[in-house]
């Protein structure tokens, strides 16, 4: 079954701005996926419409099956959301925000209380329970939207952006949380700008610019198409002038650095081979840019 | 036995009335928590009323339909601090959740907008009482009340409640910043709940003004209650009772309709 499926959606706000182009999105139960996009892509907006947050011009949106036209509130039963902005009530207490958001949803106060001390203790929240939320720092006020979202025990899970901001610590422990609730069986869609956190988590990612899809499908095939891949050598001795190297693309960045782009066609051991021909020893060795921001950043600037 | 069906449409009831319960509890909590915002200010407005016009200038005044201006004023500045209070409580709350975004958790709920609205208007409803309640017992410091109609000063007081929380909620879609949560009661409200038979019976004005004053609705709502508590009225109490409901009918409708459209909540 296709946790979410859209077609056609197109949305022109008010003003005139194309936001969306008559996209095709789907993404089957249990996925881990990752929409990215440039600013004003039409990233949150495409998640706004499903959440009810933004009005569709036009095209179908359907939550396991149910159609936000016709079956909004089993769709909207579905669905836990993670906006990108902090928008909860801050003068509230973290405790008294899920129990509350649990309400809505329509679960009994006593397990609603429950499920709120649950995950608030599964994102290290519980000793803040009572403080007033905007005391808390901002990778707390993140995790709280988090079990926020998850205290209805949604089926789909939509986060748009919720690492912006958060020190690396606190995102990676939020990546394992997410990793480990996907395994649950959560389908979760996430839009970032952190490519690494995409690479890292998701099984599938779509790329969307200027309102259309322009690639989807899953990572490690997205992957595979990078024709060229730049890695940056870090070498033992300083190396005064460059030496030949037939076949390769290879710039010196500084005495110690060489920055070396292969092509699919070509092997890291030929390459080896040459720097010990030439008496280079390589000290460590690494990727100029994540694969997929590499990726992302030939698909967005139209180089393929 | 319920069919599947069945059984899903009382699941969905059940879990309505928890939601629709939630933000009840919580608009209540919120007044409960601010008390001093809330409830405070109008007790003391209130009783500076009562001081002034009731017992300084009201002594002086003589008697009006038939009562001590005090017992006249009474039920007036009940009503007026019930129609400011409910109408203050859902602007305020509603546009606060608007302007902080906290209103997405409830627009992304599967709860259904006739219920978000009733929600907020029992919430304006319950400090709209609460402080009648509070004006009331300042009320007794200064005169004895004696309620001629309980079921009518119950039913008017609520239904008028209801018809500003009602307002406050649209004021409250289409305010873009704080100054326009206080247009409305500035401009208007306050103006006709002045004109609208608090400190005097229409009967004292000129044939024009006194009709003139039949267009205000607050007239008939201030008068039925009045007519609940002391027995007299300016004017019918079936008319008052039509306009109120005809008030709710509308109001709620264009809530309902603005909540669909999303004006103010979706782009």
């Amino acid at each position: 079954m296709q946790a979410l499926s859209i077609h056609g959606l197109t949305k022109t706000y008010g003003n005139g701005v194309v936001a969306l182009k008559g996209i095709d999105f789907e993404v089957a139960q249990g996925e881990f996926t990752a929409l990215l996009g440039p600013n004003g892509a039409g990233k949150t907006t495409t998640i706004g419409i499903v959440t009810s947050l933004v009005n569709k011009t036009s095209g179908t949106v359907k939550v396991f099956d149910y159609d936000i036209d016709t079956d909004i509130e089993r769709a909207k039963s579905c669905i836990g959301l993670v906006p990108q902005e902090i928008n909860f009530n801050q003068w509230e207490k973290p405790y008294d925000i899920v129990v509350n958001q649990a309400g809505y949803y329509g679960i009994p106060r006593a397990l609603a209380k429950e499920r709120a001390e649950k995950y608030l203790r599964q994102l290290q929240l519980w000793d803040k329970r009572h403080d007033v939320s905007r005391h808390l720092s901002g990778g707390m006020k993140r995790r709280l939207m988090i079990a926020r979202a998850l205290v209805h025990e949604p089926k789909l899970l939509m986060l748009d952006e919720p690492t912006a901001g958060v020190d690396i610590e606190i995102r990676r422990s939020m990546w394992e949380f997410l990793k480990k609730i996907n395994k649950e069986g959560i389908t979760i869609i996430l839009t970032t700008h952190y490519l690494e956190e995409a690479e890292n988590l998701c099984r599938r990612v779509a790329i969307i610019d200027h309102g259309e899809i322009i690639l989807q499908g899953r990572t490690r095939d997205l992957l595979s198409k990078l024709r060229t891949e730049t890695f940056v050598l870090n070498l033992r001795h300083p190396l005064g002038a460059l030496p030949p190297f037939d076949g390769y693309a290879v710039t010196q960045v500084d005495d110690t650095t060489l920055e070396v782009e292969i092509d699919k066609s070509q092997n890291v051991n030929a390459l080896f081979g040459l720097l010990s021909q030439n008496d280079i020893q390589v000290m460590s060795m690494r990727n100029k840019v994540n694969r997929l921001e590499e990726l992302f950043v030939r698909l967005i600037e139209g180089k393929g | 036995m319920l069919s599947p069906k069945e059984f899903m449409h009382t699941s969905r009831l059940n879990e309505n009335w928890i939601g629709f319960k939630t933000i009840v509890i919580k608009e209540t909590m919120r007044i409960a928590r601010i008390w001093i915002q809330t409830l405070v200010p109008p007790v003391i407005q209130m009783t500076l009323y009562f001081l002034i016009f009731g017992a300084f200038i009201g002594s002086r005044v003589g008697k009006m339909g038939g009562y001590s201006y005090m017992e006249f004023l009474a039920p007036g500045l009940i009503m007026m601090s019930v129609i400011n209070n409910s109408y203050a409580n859902v602007v305020s709350s509603f546009f606060g959740a608007r302007f902080a975004r906290h209103v997405e958790e409830l627009q992304v709920s599967p709860m259904p907008n006739s219920l978000i609205i009733l929600g907020f208007v029992v919430g304006g409803v319950i400090r709209g009482l609460a402080v009648g309640i509070l004006v009331a017992a300042v009320a007794l410091l200064f005169t004895h009340l004696h309620i001629a109609h309980p079921l009518i000063t119950l039913s008017v007081v609520i239904l008028t409640a209801v018809v500003f929380a009602l307002g406050g909620f649209i004021n409250a879609v289409f305010a873009k910043n704080f100054d326009d949560v206080t247009i409305i009661p500035t401009f208007v409200l306050t103006p006709l709940t002045y004109l609208g038979g608090v400190f005097y019976s229409i009967s004292l004005l000129p044939h024009l003004w006194a009709n003139v004053s039949k267009v205000n609705p607050i007239l008939y709502m201030v008068n039925a209650f009045r007519y609940g508590i002391l027995g007299v009225s300016d004017i019918g109490i079936g008319v008052a009772y039509g306009i109120i409901v005809l008030f709710i009918v509308v109001l709620f409708a264009v809530c309902e309709w603005l909540m669909y459209k999303g004006v103010g909540l979706r782009s």
